[in-house]
């Protein structure tokens, strides 16, 4: 392309506008979308490990988050914003990215790429399927399973069994198994992308590097142990 | 013209008419101010009118492009590499010196003045010296604004170094890749100008041929590297600043492409060529290892601030360096010249080791080498500083010789690093030719017979910035300069077809020979009779033998693949070709510069104890050779040198 | 040693490439790779067959000219090692050895392992520098700059241009080519004006060409010869957002 062509083509409507479409934009709206949802992720798992204690724990804990009201649908409203963000600006770069790499190269090798980050997408996009499928099992409880079993329907005010659903949830091995190999996504796409966040907003230094790595891969490993714990408890029948 | 005796070819090849230097008159002090002050000036509405061509985009190209561009000139820049920042400037590593004298040491515009017409053997013309020691200071001050991260103190002031054959500190460094760094700065001003639409870049173009119309210059003709295409382009002005010859010796410290096609063609439409047999052999480079070397490797000579360069003293002592003991080494540049030590200037450096070598005490497989021994600094310093220093150097010999220089000495032999002769120019930086500037390492003008440390990058961006763009103007106000040939004129595509002839001529040989088995036949033929030393007998088997070779070159050569698109064979035979005609013509001159001085080392004229000796009253003049054809002797032109301020002295180190 | 070269040909852009299979013979150790490649073109000519291409100048590691994949690792993936300065003494007797060409849109093949980095250039031209007139600078030491930052801007300025990590970039991400000219104008005072400036252009330009996005593989900072550091991406990243807001704020 041509110089002037090039800077024709750089001049952009409106600066919000220009800093969506290019790439480091693209990165910050993944980086801070995949942090909310990070924090999310984290206090789901500590709420929902609630179920190694009496039933009624986690099931006032339901109640407490579904009296929130307008609130809460204000904050699910919220982050199915920036999970979609999150979604749409992955598979817009990975897209972009495919095209600037057309012909793969006969050899590949890699020094410091990791499985990890190398398969993000693949990660993200099971993680999409096991969430829209987690919907369903446990939000609108339209997979039927042999132990689904709500105590009482959803008729408005009603208490709502959190506990026997997730149990029952979990007694079915194949349900399980897709959690598990779930979790092991999830550990897997964070073990990368919450370092990469840093790097993302341009807060890792040379220095810090080594001490983010390390944090990205606990924590990854902290959210694969508390959910694998959860759903290998209940298919195990230590916790009924 | 090998037939011919050098004497005989003196007096019959000598023009009586003298060359003008055109160099204002008057005291020398204030001599570049006046003619700042009388010199011709063009409007900024004029400017836009007038096309320059500059070919090159290294320091001086890159620079002088940038600022002509600035200056509201429309300028079309070329160069061979596929982009303008790959110029052979970015390896320089050392420095580049001026006379800021931040050190307050007592340094001065005088000193650096001195230094370099002294390092020159009183080879160079002194105005032009001048001005360049002058300018030196605005350069550095052009380079911090550009952003050039130079070396700091804690205090965030400029840093310097030592470098050979001064007793000041003036050199302004950035690691020991300074060249990169200037190089990167010119490169990033020129793209601010390709940007802003004064200039037009055009890369992976070589210049083959320079288009005189009516005796000026005025344009070039190129073959695009990647596509093959041939095309013409016209201008008022024509600057070359395509760097030097050293590869003629096929091994020498510049990049592979590096070639004299572009002066030495300006040369054949008329341009005169000065002191071609200048040449400098660099003291501290990678010793060869084996037939298939491309290149050589420079070890900037900075390494001399803090390295000791010693032989053993036995001949033939082949005892690994840490075995000899101390009083079996001989440390021969502090010993010869106790004043400046491993600090004397390059071709005394250069010849010393080269004594050392011819003893028997050389070092390593070869023989050829001697040892650069860091052990006293380390102890002195720590290895932590000596790193800092220079840890990319002692990396880059790692890679290369798989030996590590903290801990055993490095091996260094001299090495064809520069050259100091070129295309003859004036004070204007113009040649002979009208139309026709050449800036940079390409001219011959300001470094005499032996260039020192830090001192190219100087004077490449002191034409490039501050030189050029003034004294351009001078040709460009005159009628002449105003004037653009006709697209269409019947001269142009002769020249055009002239070059593709050219081009299918060596495609067409189709011999069992490949273009760089001459490169590289020639080269060791120049190295062996034109190199560090050279006699009589040596230069007239060379010109014997460099026609022998050309007229095998044409009759056996083979260069696979076609015009048309990319084809590296023909670049390079295109390349040889040329040095095949220049070698001999450096030959030539080498033969009839009948003295020693700086870079040029006549065996026949030593002193006793093996000095250069100089013959001020016969050859204190720049010869200026005018090409009367392939293989006929060339016309010498004689500048006469004269030395109103530096007076002519004795070149001592001791 | 002797050694087996699977070597990428194409003649220019269009043509489609393959990969031919070629035998070296009694190389040196001590030779580098690139004079491995020089004497295999030798016998190719000395037969009448075309050369392999590829680009060569400095052959020290400066100029940022060669390039190549060897094996699937840019420069051969030696640490802070260019092609050139790559020496056969890191191979073995009877090695298979594949050499592929930079891959990236945004370079087009030239010919067998010579691409067309000019957007590197053009990158570069829309706001690599500093905006000052030759010969209004003020003294070189007005301006003082701390060692520190003197010293971070020098590790970024080495950056050679080469492209190896737009080559080592699943993306095809020139990233930390980018970042390492911010980075160095960016840590000096003189650099500051234009800075935001310059990230914006910069960045749009990169995008223009048609370079990929970054998701932090960091196989750049691993194969460039200069060893460049991913930090300069991050301080980039921030820089461009930074800029951003101050544009949309009406800020310049
Ligand atoms: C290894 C090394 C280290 C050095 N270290 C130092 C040092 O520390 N200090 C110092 O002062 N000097 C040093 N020098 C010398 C100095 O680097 C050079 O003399 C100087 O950079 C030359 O600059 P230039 O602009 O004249 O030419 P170059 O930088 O060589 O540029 C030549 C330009 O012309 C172009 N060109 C050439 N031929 C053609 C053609 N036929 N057609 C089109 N374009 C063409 C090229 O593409 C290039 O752009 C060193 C040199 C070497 C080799
Ligand atoms: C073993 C692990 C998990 C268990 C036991 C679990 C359990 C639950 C339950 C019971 C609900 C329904 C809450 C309600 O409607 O009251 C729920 C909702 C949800 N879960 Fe999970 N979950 C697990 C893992 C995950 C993971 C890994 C993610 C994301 C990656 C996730 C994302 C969600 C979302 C987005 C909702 C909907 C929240 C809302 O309705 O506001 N869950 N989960
Ligand atoms: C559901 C579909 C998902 C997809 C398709 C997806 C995809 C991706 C991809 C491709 C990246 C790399 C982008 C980059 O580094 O620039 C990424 C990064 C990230 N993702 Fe996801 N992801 C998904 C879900 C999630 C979820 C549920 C979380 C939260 C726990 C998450 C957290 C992150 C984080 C933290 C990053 C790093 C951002 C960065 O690079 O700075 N992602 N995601
Ligand atoms: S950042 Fe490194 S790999 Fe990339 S172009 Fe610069 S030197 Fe080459
Ligand atoms: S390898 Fe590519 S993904 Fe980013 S960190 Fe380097 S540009
Ligand atoms: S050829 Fe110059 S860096 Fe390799």
């Amino acid at each position: 392309m041509s110089t002037a062509a090039a800077t024709a083509a750089v001049r952009k409507p409106s600066a919000l506008g220009a800093f969506y479409a290019s790439t480091i934009g693209k990165k910050w709206i993944v980086a801070l979308s995949g942090l909310v949802l990070v924090g999310f992720v984290i206090g789901h798992l500590v709420g929902n490990l609630q179920i190694f204690l009496p039933p009624a724990y986690i099931n006032a804990y339901a109640a407490n988050l579904k009296a929130l009201g307008p609130l809460l649908w204000a904050i699910r409203l919220g982050l199915f914003v920036f999970f979609v963000l999150h979604v749409v600006n992955t598979i817009q770069l990975r897209q972009r990215s495919a095209e600037a790499r057309p012909e793969r190269y006969a050899v590949e090798r890699k020094k410091r790429a990791t499985k990890a980050s190398l398969t993000m997408i693949v990660s993200g996009l099971i993680l999409l399927a096991f969430i829209i499928f987690h919907l369903l099992h446990f939000t609108l409880t339209a997979i039927p399973t042999a132990n689904v079993h709500v105590m009482e329907p959803f008729t408005g005010g009603e208490r709502h069994d959190v506990y026997k659903m997730v149990v029952g949830g979990f007694q079915n091995p194949a349900v399980s198994i897709f959690y598990l190999i779930s979790m092991g996504l999830l550990c897997l796409h964070l073990s990368h992308g919450f370092q990469s966040v840093f790097q993302t907003l341009g807060l890792r230094t040379a220095k810090l590097g080594p001490l983010l790595n390390g944090v990205s891969i606990a924590l990854g490993w902290f959210l694969f142990l508390g959910n694998a714990a959860i759903v290998l408890a209940i298919l195990f029948r230590f916790v009924k | 013209m090998s037939t011919l005796s050098p004497s005989k070819t003196t007096s019959d090849g000598v023009m009586e008419d003298t060359l003008d230097g055109h160099v204002p008159k008057g005291p020398i002090e204030n001599s570049w101010e006046r003619y700042k002050g009388e010199v011709k000036l063009i409007n900024p509405a004029n400017k836009r009118k007038h096309d320059i061509i500059v070919v090159g985009s290294g320091l001086a190209g890159g620079s002088s492009a940038a600022t002509l561009a600035e200056l509201g000139y429309q300028v079309k820049c070329f160069c061979y590499q596929d982009s303008a920042r790959r110029a052979h400037s970015i390896a320089a590593q050392g420095g580049i010196n001026a006379a800021k004298n931040y050190q307050n040491d007592g340094d001065s515009v005088y000193r650096l003045f001195y230094d370099t017409i002294k390092g020159g053997d009183f080879r160079s013309r002194e105005e032009n010296v001048w001005r360049l020691a002058e300018v030196s200071r605005n350069i550095i001050d052009q380079c911090v604004a550009q952003g050039v991260p130079f070396a700091r103190e804690y205090g965030g002031a400029l840093a310097n170094r030592s470098f050979g054959g001064a007793q000041v500190s003036r050199t302004f460094y950035a690691r020991g890749q300074t060249g990169q760094q200037l190089m990167l700065g010119a490169y990033q001003a020129l793209s601010a100008q390709i940007h802003a639409g004064g200039v037009t870049m055009f890369p992976h173009c070589e210049m083959l041929d320079l288009i005189v119309i009516d005796g000026h210059a005025k344009g070039i003709v190129v073959r695009d590297l990647w596509t093959g295409e041939i095309s013409t382009h016209l201008a008022h002005a024509v600057v070359l600043a395509t760097g030097g010859y050293g590869n003629v010796f096929f091994l020498s410290t510049n990049a592979r492409g590096c070639n004299v096609t572009a002066t030495f063609r300006a040369h054949k439409r008329g341009a005169f060529f000065a002191n071609p047999c200048y040449t400098q052999i660099h003291p501290t480079c990678i010793p060869v290892s084996g037939d298939y070397q491309s290149k050589l490797t420079l070890m900037s000579e900075s390494l001399r601030n803090d390295g000791r360069v010693w032989a053993p003293k036995k001949a033939g002592d082949k005892r690994p360096p840490q075995q000899i003991p101390e009083d079996e080494r001989d440390y021969f540049l502090e010993r010869k010249y106790p004043s400046f030590g491993n600090l004397a200037p390059r071709d005394i450096s250069s010849r010393a080791a080269k004594e050392a070598c011819d003893q028997g005490r050389g070092v390593g497989e070869s023989g050829l080498g001697v040892y650069l021994d860091f052990a006293e600094s380390i102890s002195r310093l720590g290895v932590e500083v000596v790193r800092e220093r220079y840890g990319n150097l002692f990396d880059m010999y790692e890679k290369i010789t798989g030996e590590n220089a903290y801990q055993q000495p490095m091996r260094i032999f001299p090495a064809v690093h520069y050259t100091m002769g070129g295309l003859w120019v004036d004070y204007n930086l113009m040649s002979n030719l009208p139309g026709l500037h050449v800036i940079g390492e390409a001219n011959f003008s300001d470094h005499g017979a032996n260039r020192l440390g830090a001192s190219a990058l100087m004077q490449g961006l002191a034409d490039g910035y501050f030189v050029l763009p003034y004294t351009i103007g001078v040709y460009l106000a005159s009628d002449a300069g105003k004037k653009m040939p006709k697209a269409d004129d019947p001269q142009i595509a002769a020249l055009k077809n002239d070059v593709i002839a050219r081009q299918n001529l060596l495609l067409n040989i189709k011999g069992k020979r490949t273009p760089s088995s001459y490169h590289r036949e020639l080269g060791l033929l120049m190295w062996d009779k034109c190199g560090m030393a050279r006699n009589r007998d040596g230069l007239q088997a060379a010109l014997q033998r460099i026609p022998e070779l050309r007229a095998e070159f044409y009759q056996n050569l083979n260069v696979t693949g076609e015009v048309g698109g990319t084809n590296q064979a023909l670049e390079i035979a295109s390349r040889v070709a040329d040095y095949l005609e220049f070698g001999e013509l450096m030959c030539f001159d080498a033969l009839h510069r009948e003295e020693s001085c700086g870079g040029h080392f006549r065996e026949e004229y030593q002193t006793k104890d093996g000095e250069a000796q100089r013959d001020d009253e016969n050859y204190a003049y720049v010869a200026a050779w005018e090409h009367k054809g392939v293989g006929q002797t060339p016309y010498l032109h004689k500048e006469p040198l004269e030395f109103k301020k530096a007076h002519l002295a004795v070149r001592n180190y001791k | 040693m002797n050694l087996t070269l699977k070597v990428w040909r194409q003649k220019d852009a269009k043509s489609p490439g393959r990969f031919e299979t070629y035998a070296a013979k009694n190389i040196s150790s001590h030779a580098s790779f690139l004079e491995m490649l020089d004497v295999v073109n030798e016998d190719l000519i000395a037969k009448g067959e075309e050369p392999i291409h590829f680009d060569s100048d400095c052959r020290e590691g400066i100029c940022g000219t060669c390039s190549m994949v060897i094996n699937g690792l840019a420069h051969g993936g030696q640490k802070g090692t260019t092609v050139c300065q790559l020496h056969m003494r890191f191979f073995h007797e009877g090695d298979v050895i594949t050499i592929e060409p930079w891959r990236a849109k945004p370079f087009p093949i030239v010919r067998d392992l010579v691409v067309n980095r000019t957007a590197f250039d053009r990158i570069i031209q829309a706001g690599g520098y500093v905006s000052v007139r030759t010969g209004s600078a003020p003294d070189a030491n007005a301006i003082p700059v701390p060692k520190g930052n003197a010293e971070l801007s020098m590790d970024a300025a080495q950056c050679i241009g080469c492209g190896a990590c737009v080559a080592a970039c699943r993306n095809a991400s020139a990233m930390l080519f980018m970042s390492a000219k911010i980075g160095h104008l960016g840590y000096l005072p003189q650099g500051q004006a234009e800075r935001s400036r310059r990230a914006l252009a910069m960045v749009r330009t990169h995008d223009v060409e048609g370079f990929g996005s970054c998701t932090n593989q960091y196989e750049c900072e691993a194969v460039c010869p200069k060893e460049i550091s991913v930090a300069y991406i991050a301080r980039m990243n921030r820089d461009f957002a930074v800029a951003n807001l101050k544009e949309a704020l009406g800020a310049h």
